[in-house]
């Protein structure tokens, strides 16, 4: 044997050196993609998690505050109107005059921005529900301003010359703090309140509850409407030219800009149907034409998925295509039918811009209570509050997107479990 | 499955008509983005110490707001819309077209619009001229003849050799954004004018006078940052050099971070915006539909909040929020105004 020619084995050996290094090479291209996109999340998660931590927290003013009558002119028998009239207010800024002695009209200015207008309503809500609290003295941990949150919470001890608070009101703030006045306790208004303009009563109860409502109105319209659509073009639609073209459409849908929606929402439920504008009512109307698309394909999917057998079994039983299919086939594709179901809500939990047309980009303050109640949804509260010039509420933005982050989390959780569980191979 | 089916189209059907015939006992306001932050603090106090509902506010900008507004009369239309401008003659007729004819109008007060960079570079001493020439898209040629060339300034030394030799990096709002329209009015025009021979433009070809004045460069020294002010001081903070446009109350929260260029001599500070000396600012309004007073309920309620004291005057929580109040005679012709619930005059 001479060395100018190889045998087979000699070239593969000769290959195998080159092809391993290919393996490897992509092995490498691939645990860098995954480890790129670890680290981009593992960035975002830290970045919103540490500037939204601290939106769990909220700072108080503890004192002692007597409820006067005679100047609340308020008495043990006075009505709710009369309280709601009442002024606390003025109350709040009596208690905290008497309290540092501020001198002259500016001074005075200074300290009352120290306490949350909230403050004034704390004490009203005290008073509505116990008429006897009047004439005595409570002690109560009063609603500080945000500003004295944000210096409490994150730039205490090193003030820049820039500082938000001036010398003497950090010179109050300083003595609240040795005295231990001042203290941060759980934000349980961020979670019980419906949106405000003060940071320190700004919650997201209403966006929750507006949140829920929509989705609630999406699923019982989108469901029932999605897998009916699914099992007629899968089941029952014969294959002509005609669905085909329905197929595709439904297909093109899915890639429909989401905004076009919100349009087709405005035209034709706000301005033919007279539906009324901002309610969960709408939103979830126009949620459903997003969602539809998501839950037909999938739900077509989940009824081809289910084996030719089972159906042919039944029919060799003598059952009728009605029966088959509502007893043998959509009980085996209904948990992929939920999977795709939960994927297309969790799409619709996060969007914004087909309901900006709709009006859903509103203040709402009052949490709404059922879907014909104006109300706006998480992501657009988010949406309104990175918008907002008061500092204190870029950590509430963060601390919303950590809930809805939270939810979506939970949501596809669910998706991912439900189709564990309830899978089954053929 | 089936009975489940028809029960829920039925259910479906009833709400749908609850959704679509229920008389709303809420106000709703639309309107102008910068309106908003005033207009809801108003709401809010209002929903906490009245008995009526809180009203509902939607931010649409000014245009899309009284479009809203003018759409009609009755429930399905909005009661009030904010505006951070005055209502423009077309708006009207489209008003009047679709039948909403008695409108009040209420002027709350003034937003200055500052020219801000990073507290790390040093304070800009700018007149309206130097920013026209900074940011127009055509200026006068150098050469000191009457001709417009497409500008050639790069830095701010360019323009004017007293100021930094600095790249021109200036972040702004699009052109959708009534901060923007203002911007484009108030400073670019107010500089503009200065040349006499475009000046003198206005009375021979208007459009070409607008176009000459208010056309922003679009060779990257103005950048377009979107609708979002924090993002606009965010940036600044990234980058020293580039100045940013945006309204009074953002500067008024981030003093620690931003601050105002001197314009014409004056800082925008809360007493020069007051006193109409700083050169950039203008009046904000809002519009509310006659005929819907006394139908939706707490109509004249939240005129009469709004315009009290303690909200619109010069102690009051608006101007805690970064709105200049109006002057004492303008502020008690306003309440006088809305008190008698007088309608605008039609031209």
């Amino acid at each position: 044997m001479t060395n100018t020619s190889m045998t087979t084995r000699e070239k593969v050996e000769h290959s195998m050196k080159r092809r391993r290094a290919a393996e490897s090479r992509f092995r490498l291209y691939g645990m860098a993609s995954v480890l790129f996109g670890l680290l981009c999340l593992v960035v975002l998660f830290g970045d919103i998690l540490s500037k939204g931590g601290s939106a769990f927290t909220q700072t108080f003013i503890e004192t002692e505050i007597q409820l006067d009558g005679d100047y609340l002119g308020l008495d043990a028998s006075s009505s709710d109107q009369d309280v709601r009239n009442a002024n606390f207010s003025g109350l709040v800024k009596k208690h905290f005059r008497a309290m540092v002695n501020p001198d002259g009209r500016k001074e005075r200015r200074q300290l009352y921005s120290l306490i949350s207008a909230g403050a004034a309503w704390q004490l009203q809500s005290e008073v509505i529900a116990d008429r006897s609290l009047i004439g005595s003295s409570l002690r109560i941990d009063l609603l500080a301003d945000d500003d004295v949150d944000q210096w409490f919470k994150h730039d205490r001890g090193h003030e820049g010359e820039h500082s938000r608070l001036s010398e003497l009101q950090l010179q109050w703030l300083n003595t609240w703090v040795d005295e231990g006045a001042l203290k941060t306790r759980f934000n349980t208004r961020f979670f019980t309140n419906g949106d405000s303009r003060e940071p320190e009563l700004a919650g997201i109860h209403g966006a929750i509850k507006g949140t829920f409502l929509t989705l609630l109105v999406t699923f019982l319209l989108s469901f029932p409407i999605g897998v009916a659509a699914a099992i007629y073009l899968e089941e029952f639609a014969p294959k002509n030219k005609i669905t085909e073209f329905v197929e595709i459409n439904i297909n093109n849908l899915a890639a429909v800009p989401s905004i076009t929606f919100g349009l087709l929402g405005l035209a034709i439920f706000i301005n033919i149907f007279g539906v009324a504008r901002s309610t969960p009512l709408v939103g979830g109307l126009v949620l459903t034409l997003m969602t539809l698309p998501t839950i037909i394909i999938s739900g077509r999917a989940a009824i081809k998925a289910v084996p030719p057998s089972i159906r042919e079994a039944a029919f060799g039983l003598g059952a009728s295509k009605m029966q088959v299919v509502f007893h043998h086939v959509l009980p085996l594709a209904l948990p992929g039918m939920l999977t795709g179901t939960i994927i297309g809500m969790a799409q619709a939990l996060g969007e914004t811009a087909p309901l900006l047309m709709i009006g859903m980009v509103a203040f709402v303050v009052d949490v709404p209570g059922f879907i014909n109640d104006p109300s706006t949804v998480l992501p657009v509260q988010i949406f309104l509050w990175s918008d907002s010039p008061e500092r204190a509420f870029t950590e509430r933005t963060s601390g919303a997107i950590i809930v809805l982050l939270g939810f979506l989390i939970v949501m596809n959780t669910a998706a991912v479990m439900l189709r564990r569980r309830l899978e089954r191979r053929w | 499955m089936k009975k489940a089916l028809l029960t829920g189209a039925a259910v479906l059907a009833s709400v749908m008509s609850v959704g679509a015939h229920a008389e709303r006992d809420y106000i709703s306001i639309v309107g102008s983005s910068t309106v908003y932050p005033f207009s809801t603090v108003v709401a809010e106090r209002f929903g906490k110490s009245t008995n009526f509902r809180t009203p509902k506010v939607e931010s649409t900008g000014s245009g899309g707001g009284l479009k809203l507004f003018c759409s009609g009369v009755g429930d399905a239309t909005p009661d009030i819309t904010n505006a951070s401008r005055a209502i423009k003659q077309s708006e009207i007729d489209l008003c009047a077209e679709n039948g909403v004819k008695d409108i009040i109008e209420v002027t709350i007060g003034f937003d200055g619009i500052a020219f801000a960079n990073s507290t790390e570079s040093p304070q800009l001493k700018l007149t309206l001229k130097d920013m026209y020439l900074a940011l127009a898209k055509m200026v006068p040629a150098t050469d000191g003849s009457e001709t417009l060339v497409e500008n050639p300034y790069k830095t701010w030394k360019d323009v004017n050799p007293a100021l930094p030799n600095k790249k021109i990096e200036v972040l702004g709002p699009p052109p959708t954004s009534g901060t923007r329209d203002a911007f484009a009015e108030l400073a670019m025009e107010g500089g503009c004018k200065t040349f006499p021979f475009i000046k003198a433009m206005k009375k021979t070809d208007k459009s070409k006078y607008k176009a000459v004045c208010h056309a922003v460069r679009e060779d990257g020294a103005y950048i377009e940052a979107g609708e979002n002010d924090n993002l606009i001081v965010q940036k600044l903070v990234a980058n020293p050099d580039a100045f940013g446009i945006f309204g009074f109350s953002f500067l008024e929260q981030n003093e620690d971070k931003v601050q105002g260029s001197v314009v014409n001599g004056k800082l925008p500070t809360f007493d020069n915006i007051a006193e109409g000396a700083y050169p950039i600012s203008r009046s904000l309004y809002f519009y509310v539909k006659k005929a819907h007073v006394g139908v939706i309920p707490g109509i004249e309620e939240y005129l009469a909040e709004f315009t009290s004291e303690r909200a619109m005057g010069e102690d009051g929580y608006l101007a805690d929020k970064g709105m200049i109040p109006l002057t004492e005679d303008a502020y008690n012709e306003v309440v006088s105004a809305v008190k008698s619930l007088k309608p605008m005059a039609v031209k």
